[in-house]
């Protein structure tokens, strides 16, 4: 067992070093384009309906309820099942994985932006509100701005979960880091399924560690001198 | 208020915690089949983890049962390196199973093989103490389908007049039909058919598959014959004159020790019967709206013909 271990992972090291592996429209850089443009559209798409609407209910405190109860609800949605749900409905194409996905990235970019956001001390506000601030100068000056370390929390947790989760695109006719994974379980070639987990992984770590720097970039530096 | 919702959304994700624990613990019981039967009287009819091998073993079972012989069914005890396992070490007495697969399980196959062929190579290939019994007409293997529209267009029955068109059609199928020797490189060297496109689609010609054939997303899918769709979408399964796929043909497996002769002849006249079309309509009762338990629908079967 553990010989057939070290011969798999020999075999993914000799699938990495063969140049052939890399090139080409089925070749690794390809694919980890491809997985970064999906992984962009899913975030971005999903950014745009949830930072909004987790904003909107953290400030005003109403709804909390209802935004909490959703997210979970979402998080325990199956998004394969959903991958195929919506691929039945809507046919094969971008589409239908699109929306499976948009939906696991939801969860936690909208409980993200909610928590950061209502979790500002109401002292804090309330002394803002004092000095005469309008509603949209406490949400940018002083909600936002504290609350950047909490929804980047949101950001990268959902970006980690869509990096990982893309492979399944793969399931229908698309490309991304899965095609190595569903083309190689499809035919019991482990090395390039270990190959497809450790590039995942690899994108997905970089990934946070850009969205680290942003975050350290746009925290107010009164911020960490607090803590 | 704050830690009032979170304690909520806690629970919540507990009792989902707990609901999938409770699936997941469903679905590994399969093992312990191996571990009881064995009595010498009794026929243990076993079957594979799928439902179509779970109606025959019903059909099986209810047969020899029907014909004075008494039998019990061994379900879902997984796949084709557990029951052969447990046909060799006698704790199944017989398991319903498809003659390519059979043989390539044992040996590799390589050229495209004929149904006799595949007889033939069989007996000599399976371990000592096992052996199969007469095959029957019923086959669910992987068939090239097209529908009746894109059959109509091209003038397509068989394989080879789609070899004419292959290059303006996109392919769908699961992702191994790229390298399998059935798949792609088959269709190339048995019939010069290379698809336009290929499109992986990894439902194993399930409902993704027809959905993508009756939309036009792609022209010709690999479906296997016994799926009830081809019958529901009057899809059209092409003639494989060449042997690419391979012949599998239903046929029980079993444990020599086990089987006496009169139920040998039972399970002989039920594979005479039996009908691909049979188990089509079998299949979409069991699998279809009607949910009917595999049991009831080889009840039925067996009732419906005459076997004696």
């Amino acid at each position: 067992m553990a010989g057939e271990v070290v011969n798999v992972l020999e075999q993914t090291w000799q699938w990495f070093a063969d140049p052939a592996s890399w090139e080409g429209a089925g070749g690794i850089w390809s694919r980890l384009l491809e997985h970064l443009g999906y992984s962009g559209l899913v975030l971005l798409i999903a950014a745009v309906i949830a930072l909004p609407l987790g904003i909107l209910v953290g400030h005003t405190r109403a709804g909390g309820n209802v935004v909490v109860g959703v997210a979970g609800a979402l998080r325990s949605l199956p998004t394969l099942g959903l991958l195929t749900l919506f691929a039945l409905w809507i046919g094969l194409g971008l589409t239908a994985p699109v929306m499976a996905l948009v939906l696991l990235a939801i969860a936690p970019l909208l409980t993200g932006a909610y928590a950061g956001i209502s979790t500002v001390d109401p002292v804090v506000v309330d002394a803002a509100r004092a000095q005469g601030l309008t509603e949209w100068q406490i949400l940018t000056r002083v909600e936002l701005p504290v609350a950047v370390p909490v929804i980047f929390g949101g950001i990268r947790n959902a970006t980690l979960q869509v990096v990982a989760t893309v492979t399944i695109m793969a399931y229908i006719d698309l490309g991304g880091l899965g095609r190595f994974l569903i083309d190689g379980l499809a035919v019991r070639d482990y090395s390039r399924m270990v190959a497809a987990m450790i590039l995942a992984a690899i994108l997905a770590l970089l990934l946070d560690a850009v969205l680290a720097a942003a975050q350290k970039l746009l925290s107010s530096p009164g911020l960490s001198k607090e803590d | 208020m704050f830690t009032r919702i979170t304690r909520r959304g806690v629970l919540s994700a507990a009792a989902v915690a707990s609901a999938s624990a409770l699936v997941l613990t469903g679905c590994g019981g399969g093992d312990d089949a191996l571990s009881s039967g064995g009595d010498n009287q009794k026929v243990v009819v076993g079957s594979a983890d799928f439902t179509e091998s779970q109606t025959i073993a019903a059909i099986y079972a209810e047969a020899l049962n029907d014909a004075g012989i008494e039998a019990e069914t061994q379900p879902a005890i997984g796949a084709r390196e557990a029951y052969v396992g447990a046909v060799q070490d006698g704790s199944v007495s017989v398991v319903p199973d498809y003659s390519g697969n059979l043989l390539q399980y044992f040996d590799e196959v390589t050229a495209p093989l004929t149904e006799d062929e595949v007889m033939e190579f069989l007996p000599p290939n399976l371990p000592e103490g096992v052996g199969v019994l007469d095959p029957s007409s019923a086959e669910n293997k992987d068939a090239m389908v097209v529908t009746r529209a894109t059959a109509d267009e091209y003038g397509l029955t068989s394989i080879e007049d789609l070899a004419a068109v292959c290059s303006e059609m996109t392919l769908g199928a699961p992702p191994e039909f790229q390298e399998r020797s059935y798949g792609l490189p088959g269709l190339q060297a048995n019939y010069g058919c290379v698809p336009a496109n290929f499109s992986p689609i990894n439902d194993a010609g399930g409902p993704l598959t027809v959905q993508a054939l009756l939309d036009n997303t792609v022209q010709v899918a690999d479906i296997f014959t016994t799926t009830p769709a081809i019958k529901q979408n009057d899809l059209v399964v092409l003639e494989d004159p060449e042997n690419n796929f391979l012949p599998q043909h239903v046929l029980p497996l079993y444990h020599e020790d086990d089987l006496s002769q009169d139920a040998r002849d039972v399970l002989n006249k039920v594979s005479a019967t039996l009908t691909t079309d049979d188990l089509i309509a079998l299949n979409e009762r069991v699998s279809g709206d009607e949910k009917a338990s595999p049991e009831q629908a080889a009840k039925d079967w067996v009732a419906d013909h005459n076997l004696s």
